[in-house]
């Protein structure tokens, strides 16, 4: 496995989308290679801050208005 | 029609996860309520269809992407068919000069990844072509696999990774553009002087 092998797959590995076997060939790559393995990591530490920089607070009424609409479908 | 209590009991909590992805889609807040809301509804009158066993959020999530695509979206254009440039692996970590400059002492290029605004990567998300759009908001923001994805847009599993992979490479590039418009970047840490 070179680098450019592993690199090819990164997103596969870090979504735990490979058989046992590429994922372990990958991982053995990665132990013996740290600028992949920082990488790899830099592209896990993207995905964390994507999702914290998306959070969304709810609009406090939201969850009130789909029970009121839930209540009109509802047989009275 | 289904129970209602029993239905809000068990989808209630998927709620702020949905209102998320559909603030992605739709790119503002009236609009976003409005596809939770219809959701919702059209959830709770399919629920006698719902199988107990299968995956419950899953199947939120396809009539929330369902609803998004025929419904709102219809109300505007619709989107052409596009297709992304090829970006190249690693692109926001070789560009942040990673690959290169492993024993130099210097801030983390995480650092870097913390220092972006949340409406920068909120908006880079959302400049992201619809069909690459939906399927990095359900693989990075809640976490599908690529077969529940492909489930949800009713697509093959080869086109969603395609979209993912294209999609997360689009957004480093944009995430890149900003972060040197700003000058954001890691810096090498001085060992001389004060």
């Amino acid at each position: 496995m070179d680098c450019d092998h592993a690199i090819y797959r990164v997103y596969e590995y870090l979504d735990g989308e490979l058989t046992v076997w590429r994922r372990r060939a990958i991982t053995r790559h990665l132990d013996d290679c740290p600028p992949c393995a920082n990488g790899f990591t830099f592209e896990l530490e993207l995905r964390r801050v994507v999702v914290s920089k998306c959070h969304e607070e709810v609009p406090h009424d939201l969850k009130a208005r789909i029970a009121a609409a839930l209540g009109l479908e509802a047989p009275q | 029609m289904a129970d209602q209590a029993q239905f809000s009991e068990l989808t209630m909590d998927y709620m702020p996860a949905l209102y998320a992805a559909a603030m992605r889609m739709t790119r503002n807040p009236s609009d976003a309520e409005d596809l939770v809301q219809e959701t919702y509804l059209r959830a709770y009158r399919g629920f006698e269809g719902f199988r107990e066993g299968t995956n419950l959020k899953a199947w939120l999530y396809r009539i929330l992407t369902n609803t998004f695509i025929n419904s709102y979206r219809a109300k505007k254009r619709r989107p052409d068919q596009v297709d992304l440039d090829d970006v190249e692996d690693f692109y926001l970590y070789r560009r942040m000069g990673g690959l290169e400059s492993v024993n130099a002492a210097r801030t983390p290029e995480t650092e870097v990844l913390d220092a972006l605004p949340d409406t920068e990567v909120k908006e880079a998300l959302e400049a992201l072509p619809e069909q690459f759009r939906m399927a990095v908001i359900l693989a990075d923001i809640e976490g599908f696999s690529y077969k529940e994805i492909a489930e949800i847009l009713d697509v093959p599993i080869g086109t969603v990774m395609s979209r993912i992979h294209r999609g997360r490479k689009q957004l480093q590039k944009r995430l890149w553009e900003y972060a040197e418009r700003n000058n954001l970047r890691p810096r090498a840490e001085t060992t001389t002087g004060a």
